[in-house]
């Protein structure tokens, strides 16, 4: 069964002059438990659709199904609700909360989810031993390198279970040797919680984890292709 | 939905990683509220300053003086000669039913002397009446007696100050001092009084009997007129009769045609009272009105700040909201920020305030009460200005994008 289902998705920004059209009738499939990436060249629309996936913006038209509810015409609360408890997301800026501890940043999402205090940080813990920061809960975001405070972020993304993660080029700010830990680290989620993760990578080197290849241009998929892993968070 | 303890947390640490600006925010609330109870505080300080002064005056009290009240009634006045008389007073107190007592009065300055002590005080000429009506009591010593008032005895009652400044620590009981020359036997002690309503010394006086004033001390300008009278009423309901019982007869006894005016007045004290009170109030009210403005830029004070602060954290909004934030959630964190800061310098400005209105009473000698009440209406008015102010910068918080605010730099 497919986990979520995009229709003829359609994004225009409105600049008053211009309409830009970032996509323009995006059709799009994914399972649960795939590993997937979007490529494509700057400008070509993959953070808009990235954001729609994520329920951060919505189309201006078209049907996004996410396990086969329609949830491209709900309100900013529902967003928010399907944001907290089915999703996670993780930006190239990392986008932690400054002066905020790594395990306090991690419960954020259970604060909203309404998880009581004692639970949350238990979880939050949990998640951050699970991306290899045991240690280092206390620190604060400018006390951790940059591969760090994205294993905080995945961290974060995953606290709440869900089954979806997106990741917006999670390694462009990182050097390779980070950025293959980060891609392994995607891995391991992947084929041991089975957790779907879509990712946007510029880097055809990190493309080698994935075992599908969504490539888009100018706001359309021009090819789609499966492919064999090349590497796992175990070899 | 997030638990409230946990929007308060989540706010106290915003507002902890901002301390110096927090404080500078307090502190605006903190001087408008102060300001405020500090002005009721001294405002309801001086109600009960004088409520407390016109009940030492005695209760249920008429005054009746000459001059007609539409030429003023200036009392005792240069302008105004006399037109009372003792058999007025006697006439009163034997023909109308609502008074209870009356207490004549003929006063002026006199030099009083004893040894080589020397005083000048004023001296009331009144008859024993005027002890009960002005709920004055004896310290030791006797009233006057219908004989004293006959005879026009040369006997005086010493007020405190009056006594202490002549006689120290000496009993002055039955000592001879003499009033403008005229040697008079001290015969009893007031009781000491404190100051007026009008803020003068009620113990600085010297009492004779109303005969003795007026034909020894004080009778040579006007011979058989008194001054005024203090009249009491049986009791507060039969005031307003007592006063018109009073007006008919001095009106027959004066033979005041009618269309006439009167050439007396007679005034009611609780009247008088509740006007210097209204006074008091109205001055209170708008001392308070004044402060009021520096409480109403305080709050704009935290205004500004939540302004800045929303703007400054534009990111972490959108953080919050990318993890599953509604917008409520932005919103009430914001004005929990605003309510504690506004709180905060709510009770802090009431201590201030309270601590000011100490002060201003102490060095001042002025009275400053700080009724239950205007504490409650200092907090809860702190509180409105935090959701009031607070809540225009929190609702623009929550209506942020989440992704327009991740990329706001
Ligand atoms: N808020 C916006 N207002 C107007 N135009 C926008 C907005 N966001 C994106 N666009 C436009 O939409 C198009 C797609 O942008 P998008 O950010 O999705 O590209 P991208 O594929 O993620 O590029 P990159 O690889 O550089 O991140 C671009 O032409 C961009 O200018
Ligand atoms: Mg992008």
């Amino acid at each position: 069964m497919a986990l979520l289902e995009l229709e003829n998705i359609h994004k225009t920004y409105d600049l008053g002059e211009v309409q830009v059209h970032a996509l323009r009738g995006v059709t799009l499939s994914v399972r649960k438990g795939e590993y997937l990436a979007i490529m494509g060249t700057s400008g070509s629309g993959k953070s808009t659709l990235m954001h729609i996936l994520g329920c951060l913006d919505t189309p201006t038209e078209g049907r996004y199904l996410l396990d086969g509810k329609d949830v491209s015409g709900l309100g900013g609360d529902d967003l928010a609700r399907i944001r907290n408890d089915r999703i996670g997301f993780v930006f190239q800026g990392f986008n932690l909360l400054a002066r905020t501890s790594a395990v306090e940043n991690v419960e954020l999402p259970l604060l909203y989810a309404g998880v009581p205090r004692k639970e949350r940080r238990q979880r939050a813990l949990e998640a951050l031993a699970l991306v290899g920061l045991s240690g280092r809960e206390h620190h604060q975001p400018h006390q951790l390198s940059g591969g760090q405070q994205q294993r905080v972020a995945i961290a974060r993304s995953l606290v709440n279970g869900a089954p979806l993660i997106l990741a917006d080029e999670p390694t462009g700010n990182l050097d390779t040797r980070t950025s293959e830990e980060v891609m392994e680290l995607f891995s391991h989620l992947n084929e041991t919680a089975g957790i779907t993760v879509i990712l946007v990578t510029h880097e055809p080197e990190m493309a080698r984890y994935v075992e599908r290849i969504v490539t888009i241009r100018d706001g359309l998929v021009v090819s789609d292709e499966a492919k064999a892993r090349e590497r796992s968070f175990a070899s | 939905m997030i638990a409230p303890e946990e929007i308060l947390l989540t706010a106290l640490r915003a507002l902890r990683t901002n301390k110096m600006r927090s404080l500078l925010t307090v502190l605006g609330m903190i001087i408008g509220v102060a300001a405020v109870i500090a002005m009721f505080a001294v405002g309801t300080g001086a109600q009960v300053r004088i409520t407390e002064r016109f009940a030492s005056m005695g209760s249920n009290l008429l005054v009746v003086f000459p001059g007609s009240s539409r030429s003023g009634g200036v009392r005792g006045g240069g302008g105004t000669l006399p037109t009372l008389t003792l058999e007025d007073a006697e006439a009163i107190l034997r023909e109308c039913p609502a008074v209870a007592d009356v207490a004549p009065r003929v006063s002026g300055r006199t030099q009083v002397v004893y040894g080589n002590a020397n005083w000048s005080t004023s001296t009331v000429g009144s008859t024993a009446s005027l002890l009960s009506i002005r709920n004055w009591t004896l310290e030791s010593g006797r009233n006057f007696t219908e004989s004293d008032q006959r005879s026009a005895a040369k006997v005086c009652i010493l007020g405190a100050t009056v006594a202490s400044e002549l006689f120290g620590g000496e009993d002055p009981l039955g000592k001879i001092v003499r009033v403008n020359k005229i040697p008079m036997t001290v015969v009893g002690l007031l009781a000491a009084k404190g100051s007026s309503a009008a803020g003068s010394d009620q113990d600085d006086t010297v009492l004779v009997p109303v005969t003795t004033a007026m034909k020894r001390l004080f009778g040579a300008r006007f011979p058989g007129k008194i001054q005024d009278m203090t009249i009491q009423a049986k009791s507060a309901a039969e005031i307003a009769a007592a006063e018109s019982q009073i007006t008919d007869l001095l009106a027959r006894r004066h033979r005041i045609r009618p269309g006439e005016e009167n050439d007396f007045t007679v005034r009611n004290l609780s009247e008088i009272m509740e006007a210097a009170q209204e006074g008091a109030r109205i001055m209170s009210l708008l001392l308070a009105a004044v402060a009021s403005v520096s409480l109403l830029v305080g709050g704009i004070g935290i205004m500004n700040i939540m302004l800045v602060s929303v703007t400054e954290r534009t990111r972490e909004i959108g953080i919050r909201a990318a993890v599953g934030a509604r917008g409520a959630d932005i919103l009430l964190q914001f004005l929990a920020e605003a309510l504690l800061l506004s709180l905060a310098g709510g009770i802090l400005g009431i201590c201030t305030g309270a601590g000011g209105a100490f002060l201003i009473s102490h060095f001042a000698d002025w009275p400053a009460v700080i009724a239950p009440e205007s504490v409650a209406l200092a907090f809860g008015f702190s509180a409105a200005i935090g959701v009031f102010f607070g809540f225009y910068p929190a609702w623009k918080a929550s209506r942020l994008n989440p992704i327009e605010a991740l990329r706001y730099e």
